[in-house]
């Protein structure tokens, strides 16, 4: 079409909105990694001998493993040997009492970004610990959250505070021999999130983080352990931004949720780190592990998100269902554009009886994105009754991407019913024709359809969340197509 | 045969041991095509479960056990035996072959129109000149097929089909192969290859079926090129015995508005694995690809797919259906890959399987790898069982449990038998999968 040419320039042209530098003092170990480097860590954190051993064992298994290479992404070889594993703001030796006392140049960064934590505190009602960087130095609504008997701190303050908890649980769902990344995380990991919700409690508010990647050469190790105990139910956003960078950074962050009997756990994310300029340099390599496991009866996992962001995604948010009738659930929707690559999927393995998955799966592909799905759906032999139904729609934009379907269904029991429909297609011609016949002009009507396209997935986050994503969505393709 | 060396090695001194009396051994070039053939298959030696295409499908039974060239004979085997294994109904030409040699007594072969050559594989290399022979290992990518690399090495007869521009045979024609049981296990590596010019039309059915106990090895690659606005319809039936191994594929390059229709039976053989691989190099193009596969007790069938579409306008449909009961295992990969520039490429598959018993698997994985935009491609994948309200309805009717189950399974596996063009094979594989049913005499009676 004929506008189309001039939009996708000037889409190509588009800077990244949140790309800047905050020039904070930052203590930062040397770059390599071996296992002095991982005493440092944990000494640096006052971490106790047991969690010593288990970085210590981990280390010493992703020395065995080799990287992945199955994934549908192009990388030049990352040198683990070249990042620093540990960057904490300096002023965190001066732990804050409160936001006053947080170092006004970080709050500045947050002002920019639009995560104003004061503004947050009064009205959105949200909150938020602040990871920058790899150490936590703001948080918010603790009080409230304590009265009813939430536990929600970083990681490191829960290492300190709730050993019992953090022992009898890290590691349950993605043990650190999981795999390459996963097993780097757990040797490394300097910092995170971790939240408990006791028995029968409705977390009164919606736990946020925001995590930002900040010094550079700095990887980020980010980990994130939820435990909603019976009955309870949290709801969890994870939200990202990163500032303009020229190198290549490495953020390999694991999340475990655990749900208990009748418990629910819905997880939602924006990823928006820095995915490299118009010609593919620089851009956050984010390789996750996120899993979930339904261990109780009756409980419930959801994950959704919306990745926009990094140079090459690589992850699969997955539950593992456990107890009967437990339910889990994937919405997501992922867009690339310039050179990004994005492998996302999602993994659900029924174990329990009549446990049930749903996948939706929304991919966009612009420029030279190359987009690929990629999910398994186990049904063991003990899973009688096992429900799945999968849809993964994608939608091409240029004829230089690539979007791509690699569903694994393996189903060892005869009562299950797996279903599962993709489909691949442009912005029908058709429908842009009805719109503008309509005097819609065509940017309005392919946003339209573009958030028609989303919508089932849209719908599952919670609103303030919905209305990011959305504007998130916009930024990134308008005009993208012609 | 040195039983302790290792599965590689025993290929390759079974190969020392017959090369000078495969077919063509006194052409050098082709004795040079089957030695480098061997060195792939060397190097990159049997494939295993890290291998992303055989994930799912274990062939260390293969792999351990010795199998023998088989040779020439068909002493033993009752004339009556092979009529029942053939399509006596259908005026056709058929092509017998025992353990992979052709046996002329058995095949018949009516006089064919003019511009049509059907000759054995091993007549063609030994006779040919270098014309007929220039398509062979063009479209079978043995470099990443080692079974193929391995066929291509020992390949002994098969069929080699030649149709001219605007040829057409009437009637199909049918490659029977029959396995026998013999005291060694023995192996075969047919091969075919099937040329058709510019708007030739052609049916082939290629049998392949296990006679008794036969714990034979059958590893078979078809080859076949398509002229501008060629049609074939292919037909490949795999009724190997329960304790033989069947590895087969089929690999296509299809011209400009060219058609490809092909139904897949896969019914036998203790693990089968059927690999189809199509280009549609040109523009409109088209292929439909349809597929059944039946497995019980400890049987492994897998069926592998895969279409490129290179180019613009090129149509693709799939339907696979695979119904599963015992201790069995169905495998299912369908790859469709949409190359830059192949616009307005339609490409739809689906593939659905019916779990019978509560030790029976299925692993599916329909795929989609896409470079162009202006596509429209879907797949869909469904596993399931049979529907408890139609069980009900036939029982309502005095229907009892078996019998309705057995009739429902085979109205899902139908769908696929339906599709058959050419009435006498339609109906023959109709009763091919009948007789695979439990309680086959009452839904004969039913139906």
């Amino acid at each position: 079409m004929s506008t189309q040419s001039k939009e996708v320039e000037a889409l190509v042209k588009k800077l990244y909105q949140h790309g800047f530098y905050t020039d904070v003092e930052t203590d930062t170990v040397p770059p390599g990694l071996n296992e002095g480097i991982i005493r440092l860590i944990s000494k640096k954190k006052n971490e106790p001998e047991w969690l010593l051993e288990w970085r210590l064992n981990a280390f010493r298994h992703w020395l065995t493993m080799t990287e992945p290479n199955w994934a549908h992404v192009h990388h030049p070889p990352i040198d683990y040997q070249g990042i620093s594993y540990y960057s904490a703001p300096k002023s965190d030796k001066a732990l804050p009492k409160s936001l006053d006392e947080v170092d006004p140049k970080l709050l500045e960064t947050y002002e920019k970004l639009g995560i104003p934590l004061r503004e947050q505190e009064m009205l959105a009602g949200v909150a938020v610990d602040a990871v920058f960087d790899s150490v936590s130095v703001a948080t918010t609504f603790k009080e409230k959250l304590a009265d009813a008997g939430v536990i929600f701190c970083p990681f490191s303050e829960a290492v300190q505070d709730h050993p019992e908890l953090v022992k009898q649980y890290l590691g349950s769902v993605v043990p650190p021999n999981d795999n390459f990344f996963a097993a780097l995380n757990s040797a490394v990991f300097t910092d995170g999130s971790f939240c408990y919700i006791p028995k029968g409690i409705r977390c009164p508010l919606e736990l946020s983080t925001y995590f930002r990647i900040n010094a550079a050469n700095t990887g980020q190790f980010e980990r994130t352990l939820i435990i909603a105990d019976a009955g309870s139910y949290v709801s969890y956003l994870e939200g990202c931004t990163a500032p303009m960078r020229d190198e290549n950074q490495l953020h390999a962050a694991v999340v475990e949720l655990i749900a208990l009997g009748r418990a629910e756990i819905k997880y939602s994310t924006v990823q928006n780190w820095y995915p490299g300029d118009e010609h593919g340099k620089g851009g956050i390599y984010n390789f996750v592990t996120k899993r979930g496991e339904c261990r109780g009866n009756n409980s419930k996992i959801s994950w959704t998100q919306i990745e926009t962001g990094s140079a090459i995604t690589w992850k699969y948010p997955g539950c593992v269902l456990t107890g009967d009738n437990s339910v889990g659930e994937f919405y997501s929707v992922a867009v690339t554009n310039n050179y990004q690559q994005a492998d996302t999927g999602s993994k659900m393995i029924h174990i329990g009886k009549n446990t049930r998955s749903t996948i939706i799966s929304k991919g966009i592909a612009a420029g030279r994105g190359q987009n690929a799905y990629r999910g398994l759906v186990k049904v063991l032999e003990s899973a009688d009754g096992a429900r799945n139904y999968t849809q993964c729609d994608s939608l091409l934009m240029g004829d230089r991407c690539g979007a791509h379907t690699f569903p694994y269904m393996e189903v060892k029991n005869s009562s299950a019913q797996i279903e599962h429909e993709a489909s691949t297609s442009k912005i029908g011609e058709d429908q842009l024709f009805y719109c503008t016949q309509r005097g819609i002009s065509e940017e309005d009507a392919v946003n339209m359809i573009v958030n028609g396209f989303c919508k089932k997935v849209f719908k599952t986050l919670p609103m303030e969340f919905a209305v990011e994503a959305q504007k998130l969505l916009g930024v990134s393709l308008e005009g993208a197509i012609g | 045969m040195n039983a302790a060396a290792g599965p590689v090695e025993r290929y390759l001194a079974e190969f020392a041991r017959v090369k000078t009396t495969l077919a063509g051994a006194a052409n050098p070039p082709l004795q040079q095509a089957r030695k480098s053939a061997l060195a792939r298959f060397a190097k990159s030696g049997f494939p295993t479960r890290r291998d992303e295409n055989w994930k799912y499908t274990d062939i260390r039974a293969i792999e351990k056990r010795t199998f023998k060239t088989a040779e020439p004979s068909h002493d033993g085997i009752a004339r009556d035996r092979i009529d029942a294994v053939r399509f006596n109904a259908l005026e056709c030409h058929e092509l017998v072959f025992i353990n992979g040699h052709f046996s002329k007594a058995l095949s018949r072969k009516p006089t064919l129109p003019k511009g049509v050559i059907v000759d054995t594989l091993a007549s063609a290399l030994e006779h040919r000149g270098g014309e007929h022979l220039e398509h062979l290992s063009q479209y079978a990518n043995d470099g990443a097929n080692s079974f193929a690399a391995l066929n291509t090495a020992f390949m002994a007869d098969g069929a080699y089909i030649n149709l001219s521009a605007n040829a057409r045979v009437d009637h199909p024609i049918h490659l029977l192969f029959l396995s026998t049981e013999q005291d060694d296990a023995l192996m075969n590596h047919p091969r075919n290859l099937v040329i058709l010019g510019e708007q030739a039309e052609l049916t082939v059915i290629e049998s392949y079926i296990g006679l008794d106990g036969a714990k034979n090895f059958t590893n078979t690659v078809t080859e076949v090129a398509l002229g501008r606005g060629a049609v074939i319809e292919h037909y490949k039936l795999q009724q190997e015995g329960f304790m033989s191994y069947h590895i087969g594929s089929l690999h296509i390059r299809q011209s400009r508005d060219s058609r490809v229709y092909s139904h897949s039976i896969s019914l036998g053989g203790a693990i089968a694995r059927n690999d189809i691989h199509t280009v549609l190099a040109e523009e409109g193009a088209e292929v439909i690809l349809h597929g059944l596969y039946m497995a019980s007790n400890r049987q492994h069938v897998d069926n592998h797919t895969r279409i490129d579409h290179m180019s613009p306008r090129t149509q693709s449909v799939e339907l696979y259906k695979g119904v599963l009961d015992g201790h069995a295992r169905g495998v299912f990969n369908g790859k469709v890959v949409v190359h830059e520039g192949a616009v307005k490429t339609d490409a739809r598959q689906s593939n659905n399987n019916l779990l019978l018993s509560d030790t029976a698997e299925v692993d599916t994985k329909p795929e989609l790898e896409i470079y162009a935009d202006d596509v429209k491609c879907s797949h869909g994948a469904t596993v399931g069982q049979l529907d408890k309200d139609a069980l009900y309805y036939l029982r309502t009717r005095a229907i009892d449990e078996d019998a309705a189950s057995s009739l429902l399974t085979y109205a899902f596996a139908g769908d696929v038998i339906h599709h058959i063009k050419f009435a006498p094979i339609r109906a023959r594989l109709e009763q091919v999968v009948i007789r695979r049913l439990p309680n086959m005499d009452r839904i004969r009676d039913i139906l």
